[in-house]
């Protein structure tokens, strides 16, 4: 009899490597290429780990290459869209909390079409609106295209965060005479900063891995993101594998380190807004 | 005693105008700033792309412009590369849902009971999910390049390849390239949604059903499944469309190419907008694909409400 629940036990752990290993293996590898000195590249092509590694290929990339440029234009327009939308989709997310007012289906539906009909479309009216106003090419740009294509669900994200709080917080409140205004600002807000902080990241990830709309947006290369400074340098050097990579690792840090930030929340929080989403 | 009459009644029927004209505008003004947003930058372009759909605008040109009534509709109806792309979606998003989905579930089944370093796996396995796509493809892209990638040279070894070579240049196996990629970065989504909604079922449920003598099995098929069925179609359903959309993977890793093998409905527009600036045959081929695209989840809802009137 025990040797069943023993036996299931250690199958269980098993699968649960093999997952492990399969999530984990493409970025190991990614920074092992990156840390192998170029001698050593075709020569130890396959084994796990290089008989000598060298920081070479991230010494040259962040010393000769354009790549921290792309690094802080990327910086520039995901940190400011995180911010700009965490505000709008507080504001609205309230309003869709606490408020019952006209046209509430309506808004709700016009939000939920954005999130079903394919963004490629827009590639191409977006650019025509744009390029009159100067706003193709631009950082701007970008930020006031991935605000508006983010907005939607972090409102629904945001949401289901105000619901989570009771009502009667903002009614005693306004009781003693504060406006809702106040009350939203100073009492329920600094009560959704879990929330706020998974939005932003959520956000913030979302308009880093963003490639279509800055592909198409953005020309030149002191405005490019790092998507597409990435992609033009793998077209043009595609045999410098060792430098790629260590782009490659760099592209991965902020993606990374919001993502342990809020991984915590992830099963509870994200699920509430993502299934109504 | 008017005086007292006055007093009581003051709170209720006399709230200054200006008050009530600011509570009524209140969800209004909370929610303005995104509507303006969203109807500038999303529903503005939409329509307007629509109307690009009936007119010839090529960016390089400055003599188009007109209209020109269904001829982008004629053309597309006469385009070998349109149909090859709308097979080759059919293929990439069967494929990538259907492995996605079944991955997914075993990797929530696995994460549902408490185990010594749960938290630890559960943030590994997750870590794809926030990878961000273009650098999940280029991954992929020179894991299966046989000068950095040790994958050709492991299905040399398996003998499954004659020898090791770059299956993305292969015009047969090039899609399982974008696919295999995809399936990497999208496990994570499926298992958090279906980890969130069996966390959700009561407990006691499988206690009474063991209790009464139901194995595993019978307990997965009668409790789990069931409860799970909802969240599965919403998550598929939508999951689906999303990525018959996804056309950054295939950007990436293949360009469509090669031989236009590994071009899909999405990316084919995009090339057309960005590459030949075609911009009203884009959008008339964006307009087929959301209509292909509203019929399919209308036909998903249809047959949702047969299934259940059925019962």
């Amino acid at each position: 009899m025990r040797a069943k629940p023993l036996l299931l036990t250690i199958a269980h752990r098993l699968a649960i490597l093999a997952y492990i290993a399969f999530a984990l293996f493409p970025l190991y590898w990614l920074l092992k290429v990156a840390v192998t000195p170029n001698d050593l590249l075709y020569s130890e092509g396959i084994r796990m780990w290089p008989s000598r590694a060298s920081l070479e290929h991230f010494d040259f990339v962040l010393r000769h290459s354009a790549f921290p440029v792309f690094f802080k234009n990327s910086l520039i327009v995901s940190g400011s869209t995180a911010v700009i939308v965490t505000v709008l989709a507080s504001l609205s997310g309230y309003a869709l909390s606490r408020f019952n007012f006209r046209g509430k289906y309506w808004l709700v539906a016009l939000m939920l079409l954005t999130q079903m009909f394919p963004l490629v479309m827009l590639v191409a009216p977006i650019f025509k609106i744009l390029s009159p106003l100067g706003l193709t090419n631009s950082l701007t740009g970008l930020v006031i295209v991935y605000t508006a294509f983010n907005v939607p669900f972090a409102t629904f994200l945001m949401q289901s965060f105000f619901d989570g709080i009771p009502k009667d917080l903002e009614e005693a409140a306004m009781i003693d005479g504060a406006t809702q205004f106040v009350a939203f600002r100073q009492i329920i807000l600094p009560l959704t900063l879990p929330g706020i902080a998974a939005t932003l990241g959520f956000v913030f990830t979302a308009a880093w891995s963003e490639l279509l709309f800055s592909l198409m947006l953005i020309s030149g290369n002191d405005q490019a993101t790092f998507p597409v400074g990435l992609l033009s340098f793998v077209s043009k050097f595609s045999v410098d594998f060792g430098q790629m990579m260590a782009a490659g690792v760099l592209a991965l840090i902020p993606a990374c380190l919001f993502f342990l930030l809020i991984q915590r929340y992830l099963v509870q929080g994200l699920t509430a807004g993502a299934v109504k989403g | 005693m008017t005086y007292v009459a006055r007093q009581s009644g003051l709170p209720k029927s006399r709230t200054p105008l200006k008050k009530r004209i600011a509570d009524a505008a209140a969800p209004y003004l909370y929610s303005a700033p995104a509507l303006i947003l969203i109807v500038t930058v999303m529903l503005v372009p939409l329509v307007l792309g629509v109307s690009y759909a009936f007119r010839d605008i090529q960016l390089l040109n400055p003599f188009s412009g007109a209209y020109i009534g269904l001829d982008h509709f004629r053309a597309l109806s006469e385009d070998q590369a349109f149909y090859r792309a709308l097979r080759n979606t059919l293929w990439w998003t069967g494929a990538s849902v259907f492995f996605q989905f079944v991955f997914g579930l075993i990797l929530a089944l696995l994460l549902d009971k408490p185990f010594y370093g749960r938290g630890l796996a559960q943030a590994l396995v997750f870590l794809p999910w926030a990878v961000p796509s273009f650098l999940a493809g280029l991954n992929w892209a020179w894991l299966f390049n046989p000068v950095v990638g040790p994958l050709p040279h492991w299905l040399f070894g398996l003998g499954i390849m004659s020898e090791p070579h770059n299956i993305l240049s292969d015009p047969q196996l090039a899609m399982w390239g974008p696919i295999v990629a995809n399936v990497w970065w999208g496990i994570p989504f499926f298992a958090i949604t279906l980890l969130a909604a069996l966390q959700a079922i009561p407990r006691d449920l499988y206690e009474a059903a063991s209790i009464d003598g139901a194995g595993p099995v019978q307990r997965f098929l009668s409790i789990t499944l069931p409860f799970l069925a909802p969240t599965i179609a919403i998550t598929i359903l939508l999951r689906t469309v999303w990525i018959s959309n996804f056309a950054d993977l295939i950007i990436v890793m293949t360009n469509g190419g090669p031989a236009d093998r590994t071009q899909i409905v999405a990316s084919y527009i995009f090339t057309q907008a960005f590459k030949r600036l075609d911009f009203g045959y884009a959008s008339a081929i964006a307009l087929v694909l959301l209509a292909l695209l509203l019929a399919y989840s209308m036909l998903i809802v249809i047959l949702r409400q047969w299934l259940l009137s059925k019962d």
